[in-house]
């Protein structure tokens, strides 16, 4: 806790940003009386459940995509030289506690949510309420980790890895059916962000998912979550290997 | 497994550097940072590793602690293969990137430390004895609560040192540790390694612009030139080879015609003799000594002592060998 005065401002800052793309939604709900099949109730908690999820990811993970700027400053060699896995490191050498703003924020809405959309509170719901964020978390953070392996190859690489880091927890936070179709297939099969919330939310809502992407799905975040990471280990280690192959 | 420490077998590695020409044609160019260098170093030895700008020191070093893989050839650092065991081999080793910091920006240098200890595993009650035995050595107690981002260079590389030490590693690999300090800073951190050497018997490979540290510290000169070894041998082997003289200009009170002085040789005068310079070799006398002799003969009002610049004792060695 060095800079307080900044830890406050940017606490405030992650939380209204993340306020701002609430009322995205509620914009396009109000004008529009559905969205993708759902109301805005529905909708408010995919992307309650979606928002609490990314904003863990990024709390633990959210660095790891930063990888130019590691390389430039020299801090990644400095790593390199000490007995830890480098990706260890790199969580643990600047945990944001101010992205916690964003993480508190994903849960009040999911809570408010929770009070308003009328849901059946069984042992199955309950269940999904509550390890649907969590695998959320760990298939976002699996995206964070991705994104920091392709940086090694691409230097200044963060606005290609962006679009679908960033671009996939949109897709995310939105109802898996506003989507076209081969996007739909996209973020649930090869980016399996659909699955952060939208897919278990049709189970708990107990409705029929849109083509190709049957409501059961929501059962199998864990699959898509092994699935993420293991594509992003993959990619990370042939990432630091690239590294100190070619130098930096 | 043998005693040596470093060992280094015909050591290759090229970069490919990709250059920007007329339009989208992209020239592709091969540079061999590191062109076949062999060598080992014993344990408990204290190496100079010397060489202009470009020749290679930071490849080697980083292909030594596990970094760059090589291009081709052998390198074993403690016994260990460097990339693949890389983990194992952090544990035995330190070392300090003059130009990098391993401290932790935003916390106070005494914080880094102790994280330093947690990722090598240190039990708390061999981690703050040693801590303090480094704090009292390169004298950090003034600024032990201060964020690293205020600290001077000379205090941060104190602390990079510090911090490189920690874990009481075999060997100890400095990258330009001296570059930007002032005579006094470099003086401390050189008192420390001398002693910290003596009492623990590190293996200590050090590159450096400085021959003063190499003198200091070192038994041992490896010297390198556009990726191969140009010399391997004690400094006096290397002092008999090319001329490791050192520079003495003295400005006078008054302009004078060459002063002559038993013990150096004048070999400029500036300004109508008002600036003058000696040459003198420091094996077989002292810059005091120098400065005695000019001041007998002539007011002396200010002086400037030059070192033997890196890249003039490389081009020497291959007139020589040439």
């Amino acid at each position: 806790m060095t800079y307080r005065s900044s830890f406050w401002i940017n606490t405030v800052n992650s939380f209204f940003s993340g306020i701002l793309e609430f009322v995205e939604t509620y914009v396009l709900l109000t004008n529009t009386p559905t969205l993708g099949g759902l109301n805005f109730a529905q909708a408010s908690l995919v992307f309650g459940l979606a928002n609490l999820g990314w904003s863990l990811a990024d709390l633990v993970f959210g660095q790891s995509d930063n990888i130019p700027r590691y390389i430039r400053e020299g801090k990644l060699e400095a790593f390199l030289v000490r007995p830890m896995p480098l990706l260890a490191q790199m969580i643990t050498s600047d945990f944001q506690l101010r992205r916690l703003g964003r993480a508190f924020l994903g849960l009040v809405i999911a809570v408010i949510v929770l009070f308003w959309v009328h849901l059946d509170f069984n042992v199955a719901t309950i269940y999904l309420l509550i390890t649907t964020p969590l695998y959320g978390a760990a298939i976002y953070g699996a995206l964070f980790v991705l994104a920091g392996g392709l940086q090694f190859w691409i230097v200044d690489g963060s606005e290609f890895t962006n679009s679908f880091v960033y671009g996939g927890s949109y897709a995310g936070h939105l109802p898996g059916s506003a989507l076209l179709l081969p996007l739909r297939v996209f973020f649930t099969f090869v980016f399996p962000v659909t699955v952060t919330a939208y897919v278990p939310c049709l189970i708990m809502l107990g409705m029929p998912g849109p083509a190709w992407l049957p409501a059961w799905l929501g059962w199998l975040p864990p699959v898509f979550a092994a699935w993420t990471w293991l594509l992003a280990a993959v990619v990370w280690r042939r990432g630091v290997r690239h590294y100190t192959g070619a130098g930096g | 497994m043998t005693d040596s420490i470093i060992e280094l077998d015909n050591l290759r590695r090229s970069f490919v550097v990709r250059a920007k020409k007329s339009g989208l044609r992209r020239a592709r160019r091969e540079v061999h940072a590191v062109d076949g260098i062999t060598a080992s170093v014993s344990t408990g030895e204290a190496v100079g590793y010397i060489g202009a700008n470009g020749a290679g020191k930071s490849t080697t070093i980083k292909m030594l602690t596990g970094i760059l893989v090589p291009s081709s050839g052998r390198v074993r650092t403690c016994g260990y293969e460097p990339v693949p065991q890389r983990r194992t081999l952090a544990r035995e080793i330190g070392v300090v990137f003059g130009q990098r910091s391993q401290l932790w920006w935003d916390l106070p240098l005494r914080e880094s430390f102790d994280i330093l200890a947690a990722i090598h595993r240190l039990p708390a009650e061999a981690a703050g004895p040693r801590i303090d035995q480094l704090i009292d050595g390169l004298q950090l107690e003034a600024f032990l609560s201060t964020p690293v981002r205020q600290l001077s260079l000379g205090e941060r590389m104190r602390g990079e040192v510090a911090a490189a030490l920690v874990h009481r590693p075999r060997l100890l690999i400095l990258d330009e540790p001296t570059i930007g300090l002032d005579m006094i800073s470099k003086e401390r951190l050189r008192q420390f390694l001398i002693a910290e050497r003596a009492e623990e018997g590190t293996t200590l490979l050090l590159t450096t612009h400085d021959m003063s540290d190499i003198e200091r510290l070192c038994d041992r000169v490896l010297v390198v030139d556009h990726g191969k070894l140009a010399y391997d041998g004690t400094l006096p082997g290397l002092a008999r080879r090319v001329a490791l003289q050192r520079v003495l200009v003295v400005d006078l009170a008054e302009p004078q015609p060459p002063v002559q002085v038993p013990s150096a040789d004048n070999i400029a005068s500036e300004l109508n003799g008002a600036r003058q310079s000696f040459a003198f070799a420091p094996d077989t006398t002292t810059a005091a000594m120098v400065l005695a002799e000019v001041s007998a003969l002539a007011e002396v009002r200010d002086l400037t002592l030059t070192e033997p610049a890196i890249e003039d004792i490389v081009r020497t060695l291959y007139h020589r060998a040439s």
